[in-house]
């Protein structure tokens, strides 16, 4: 009897801890996932996405490694956050704060959050998604009349503009698709 | 019948009264215990548009939600969208004490370049849940 309980309470752990693992905590959870992490974190963190995705577009802590993060989420940059008032009270920054860091690229074994972290080692830190190497790379070739020149898209920053599964943390290119230019394929 | 005059009178009597919540009742309160004195819903209204240049770009309350309050608006610089201003569009407007405050610091920093002075939230807050 008390082995049988035993082996409940086991079952009940795993699955519990199953459901909870939506960051992963470590490189052997990524790697047996049955959904091997091809690309960022989703935000799970729904303080993150109520607070930072009222204003804009939430982006993946993945995006960004945590040195950037750093630079963006403080009381001082906050108060001028690319020219917007985007403060908030301590204690809520001190939780969105605790979730980015635990996510963000270089933390992560997604794979193309490792990319992004790769790309901004050793360099420093970007404040901007847009300023990574990787991220400039990968959208290198696109002509700038669709981006910039595309009164629906206008900056490559508006992620969720093409990218039709951006807020799933989903960037593969068949997920492409650009305002008034139904033809594009790369 | 006479309970169900009550009844009626009542429901009269919220329905009236459902524009105000007991967050923006709080708020008013204390407003108006830090200072605010008679509301001036006119001039609300016409602050509404008023427009400051902030970092050479002139702004106002409506740059980004318009001046029908029924309608979405848009954020200036990243275009997303924000939900109507109106609590008959938007039921939870106006609901969340920490949240008004947090959006009137921010938001008049944005537009106006300074925080609001209480008066002007009492105004504000008195026209919006109006609307």
């Amino acid at each position: 009897m008390q082995m049988k309980s035993k082996i409940a309470a086991l079952l009940i752990g795993l699955l519990l801890g199953s459901g909870s693992v939506v960051a992963e905590e470590n490189l052997a959870e990524a790697m047996f996932s049955p959904l091997r992490q091809k690309e960022v974190n989703t935000v799970s963190n729904k303080l993150y996405k109520d607070e930072c995705g009222s204003c804009h577009f939430a982006y993946q802590p993945g995006l960004l490694p945590t040195q950037s993060w750093e630079k963006l989420l403080n009381e001082k940059a906050l108060a001028d956050h690319f020219g917007e008032n985007a403060e908030l009270d301590a204690d809520v920054l001190a939780s969105i704060k605790t979730f980015v860091m635990e996510n963000a690229a270089n933390k992560s074994y997604y794979k193309r959050a490792r990319k992004i972290a790769k790309a901004t080692e050793g360099v420093e830190a970007p404040l901007r998604i847009t300023e990574v190497r990787y991220i400039k790379r990968k959208h290198h070739e696109i002509p700038n009349n669709m981006i910039k020149g595309n009164k629906d898209v206008k900056s490559l920053a508006y992620c969720d503009a093409c990218h039709t599964q951006a807020d799933k943390g989903v960037f593969d290119e068949d997920t492409v698709k650009i305002p008034n230019f139904p033809d594009w394929d790369d | 019948m006479k309970r169900i005059f009550v009844l009626f009178c009542l429901t009269a009597l919220f329905a009236t009264a459902a524009s105000a919540s007991p967050a923006s009742d709080a708020l008013l309160a204390k407003y108006a215990a830090e200072g605010a004195t008679k509301v001036d819903v006119a001039k609300a209204k016409k602050d509404w548009t008023r427009e400051v240049v902030v970092d050479g770009e002139k702004m106002s309350c409506a740059s980004c939600h318009g001046t029908d309050h029924t309608k979405s608006g848009k954020h200036h610089k990243t275009g997303k969208v924000i939900e109507a201003m109106s609590q008959k569009v938007t039921a939870d407007r106006y609901t969340e004490e920490k949240k008004i405050e947090k959006w009137f610091k921010r938001n008049c920093k944005d537009a106006w370049g300074r925080e609001c002075t209480v008066q002007e939230k009492a105004d504000f807050l008195t026209f919006l849940i109006a609307q």
